[in-house]
């Protein structure tokens, strides 16, 4: 029991998440089962998986909104099943919907949420130039929310969502439906924010945007696959990665994907992207297996393993698995 | 501290949304007093100058005079004579008269004989209202007639042996815009307070800002507050607009204490926005939020004796109209403004408000819960 105690104590000061088994059964479908993680002070930690995977079950949970039916948790110091209401005042909170009011200004939905969230008064005119100045959103303070574009949109939810200072910012999906600058230019923003010592927790389908986080949780049906580094989450997997210039592009992934220690063969263009398990040389079986069916290999070159060939290999071996028990 | 800070916050922008937009806004003012106008005209529940015809098969000066006093009442417009049973029906379905007044042949020499005559009135009923006030004149005046006959035989000159006098109070006119004015404050006070709240909430559910305030600390309870309270200005203004309109237009008159009248009718509007909340609740959408209000209404209207006497109603009747805040909020406004009553007059009604009030209230936070599933 004292141990118990004493490493809770510990979790309090270094850990701003911690979950124990965390679970969430809605009726018949268990949508969060078993779910143990910990997320440090000042770390981006990305939660990633396919949709009905159990992502917004899970952050609803941490966020104190959502009662878990089985585990439980601590986020910022406060206990997930009773002390909700004292972690809503210490979190930001930020979904793709970006849940601003489209017919406020931008200045009128960052006062309201400094409103809501509690900023003193006196503190509230300065913290909102603050904010308007960080994000670059001074010169549109007085344009209606509803008239920004997806960028800018996302701009004033970060805002919004930061205007308290909260220790830890939970981003559901903020990157989604929002172009290639502006996402570029939001990342910026996060590790601006991460650096000044705010936990940040978000969730993503895209997974550029995984290898920017300090740390990954791949969440499968519910289910913890795993958690670490990028780079830790892809040695993990043992796989090797090719890309190889062949003739007849679709034929050939046809036949490198009857072999059974190829995890995935993809197509950027002409080239073929292969991934290998268990450490075999994706060249040169490759060069085999094709030469042997007859079809030109003109190139292959090896290739960076990354988060996404990871997450997909992982998703694969858990489908797989699935199909085998049934 | 910060409970009144976060309130204000939500109360602060629901009138900068309010304010942008200007339809609601626009037809907050205009619609009171576009309902003030149509019912103030429209409903007209004593009915005068009923389309009559009459069939003389008498054809005396005494038949003439009946006909004549009876036009004389303002009730009846004689829109001409009918020479047979065949024309009456033809006029009464044609709808050419509504009234059809037949005097049987003989009806003179027999009066001045002595012997009995039966005058008959035909009278539309296919719409109720009508039938009243289309007999009970005629039927007076006859009454009247057939009494002062008697007396002369008998030989008497002084008065009647027996006399009602009637005096009607409050409304001595019969004015049927003084009974709808005051009761029109509390119908327009249902319709806008139960929509715009059940709206306010769906339209926060609808765009995803409602989920962005759940996760923030702001409580149910503050949440409700801040939203509310401007509606309740609303409210105010709504029904200062009407009564100063009924006063102008049609000489409506506040006997009773205006501040007494506006202290009681924050129960009422309380009640109505917790109504608007148990539909927020429900409705998932801003449509479905103002299908729900509409549907709200209709009973209001039937029901809560705005238009149909409370006492004419069957008991299941009774039962539900004794559920709306309004029939209870009818009885006090028109207790206030038209007969001059004070708080010990009104204050069975205001039991009655306050018991719906809690009943609703607290049926409304129940489903209101700021946790999610």
């Amino acid at each position: 029991m004292t141990q118990a105690a004493s490493s809770e104590a510990a979790g309090r000061r270094s850990h701003v998440i911690e979950t124990d088994r965390l679970s969430k059964r809605f009726g018949d479908l268990m949508a969060v089962r078993d779910v143990s993680l910990s997320v440090d002070k000042g770390e981006i930690f990305g939660v990633l998986g396919p949709n009905g995977a159990g992502k917004p079950t899970t952050i609803r949970m941490l966020c104190g909104i959502l009662d878990p039916t089985g585990g439980g948790g601590r986020v910022v110091g406060c206990d997930i099943r009773t002390e909700a209401e004292k972690i809503k005042q210490r979190i930001g909170y930020m979904t793709q919907r970006f849940s601003l009011y489209e017919d406020l200004s931008v200045e009128e939905n960052l006062r309201f949420y400094a409103g809501i969230y509690g900023v003193p008064s006196d503190r509230r005119n300065a913290r909102l130039e603050e904010v308007l100045a960080s994000t670059g959103l001074g010169s549109r303070r007085r344009q209606l929310a509803g008239t920004l574009s997806g960028g800018w949109k996302q701009r004033v939810a970060l805002a919004s969502a930061t205007i308290h200072q909260p220790p830890l910012l939970f981003l559901d999906e903020p990157t989604a439906g929002v172009d290639p600058v502006s996402r570029r230019e939001f990342w910026d923003q996060i590790h601006r924010i991460s650096s000044q010592g705010t936990t940040v927790l978000l969730t993503t389908h895209y997974m550029d945007e995984a290898e920017r986080c300090h740390r990954l949780a791949f969440i499968f049906s519910g289910v913890l696959l795993d958690t670490g580094t990028p780079d830790e989450i892809v040695e993990r997997r043992h796989l090797r990665i090719a890309e190889i210039d062949v003739d007849r592009a679709t034929e050939a992934a046809d036949v490198l994907r009857a072999q059974g220690d190829v995890d995935e063969v993809s197509h950027f263009g002409s080239t073929l992207r292969v991934a290998t398990r268990n450490g075999i040389d994706p060249e040169a079986l490759s060069r085999t297996v094709l030469g042997e069916h007859g079809i030109l290999v003109r190139r292959t070159r090896p290739g960076r393993t990354t988060v996404e060939d990871a997450f997909v290999s992982m998703v694969r071996a858990e489908e797989l698995g699935k199909r085998g028990l049934s | 501290m910060s409970a009144l800070t976060r309130s204000m916050a939500v109360a602060r922008k629901e009138l900068l949304q309010l304010r942008r937009d200007r339809l609601t806004l626009a037809m907050m003012v205009a619609l009171p007093l576009l309902q003030l106008l149509l019912f103030g005209y429209a409903i007209n529940t004593d009915v005068r100058h009923m389309p009559t015809v009459v069939f003389d098969q008498d054809r005396s000066a005494a038949s003439r005079s009946l006909a004549q006093r009876l036009t004389a009442t303002g009730f009846y417009d004689i829109k001409g004579d009918v020479r047979s049973y065949g024309e009456v029906e033809h006029a009464l379905r044609s709808g050419q008269a509504r009234v059809a007044l037949i005097v049987p042949p003989r009806y003179g020499s027999s009066i001045a004989v002595g012997r009995s005559a039966r005058v008959q009135l035909v009278v539309d009923g296919s719409d109720p209202q009508t039938v009243a006030s289309a007999t009970n004149t005629a039927a007076s005046l006859v009454q009247a007639d057939a009494a002062a006959l008697v007396l002369k035989r008998l030989g008497r000159n002084a008065g009647e042996l027996l006399g009602l006098e009637t005096n009607i109070w409050y409304n001595p006119e019969i004015r049927t815009a003084v009974y709808v004015v005051p009761g029109l404050v509390g119908v327009i006070l249902t319709m806008t307070m139960v929509m715009l709240t059940s709206m306010a909430i769906a339209r926060e559910r609808e765009r995803g800002t409602l989920e962005q305030l759940i996760v923030s600390p702001i409580k149910s309870i503050e949440l409700i507050i801040g939203k509310i309270v401007p509606f309740i200005a609303i409210g105010y203004v709504q029904m200062s607009l009407i009564l100063a309109a009924g006063r102008v237009v049609f000489d409506v008159p506040i006997i009773g204490s205006l501040p007494l009248l506006y202290c009681l009718a924050s129960v009422f509007i309380a009640a109505n926005l917790a109504v608007g909340l148990v539909f927020s609740t429900v409705a998932q959408t801003q449509q479905q939020a103002m299908q729900m209000s509409f549907f709200f209404l209709l009973p209001n209207i039937l029901l809560s004796g705005f238009m149909f006497p409370f006492e004419a109603m069957p008991k299941p009747a009774q039962f539900l109209s004794t559920g709306l805040p309004l029939t209870h909020f009818l009885r006090i406004v028109r207790a206030i403004t038209l007969k001059g009553g004070d708080f010990n007059d009104v204050k069975g009604e205001l039991v009655w408000l306050a018991g719906i009030l809690v009943v609703l209230v607290t049926l409304s936070s129940l489903r209101f819960r700021k946790k999610l599933g």
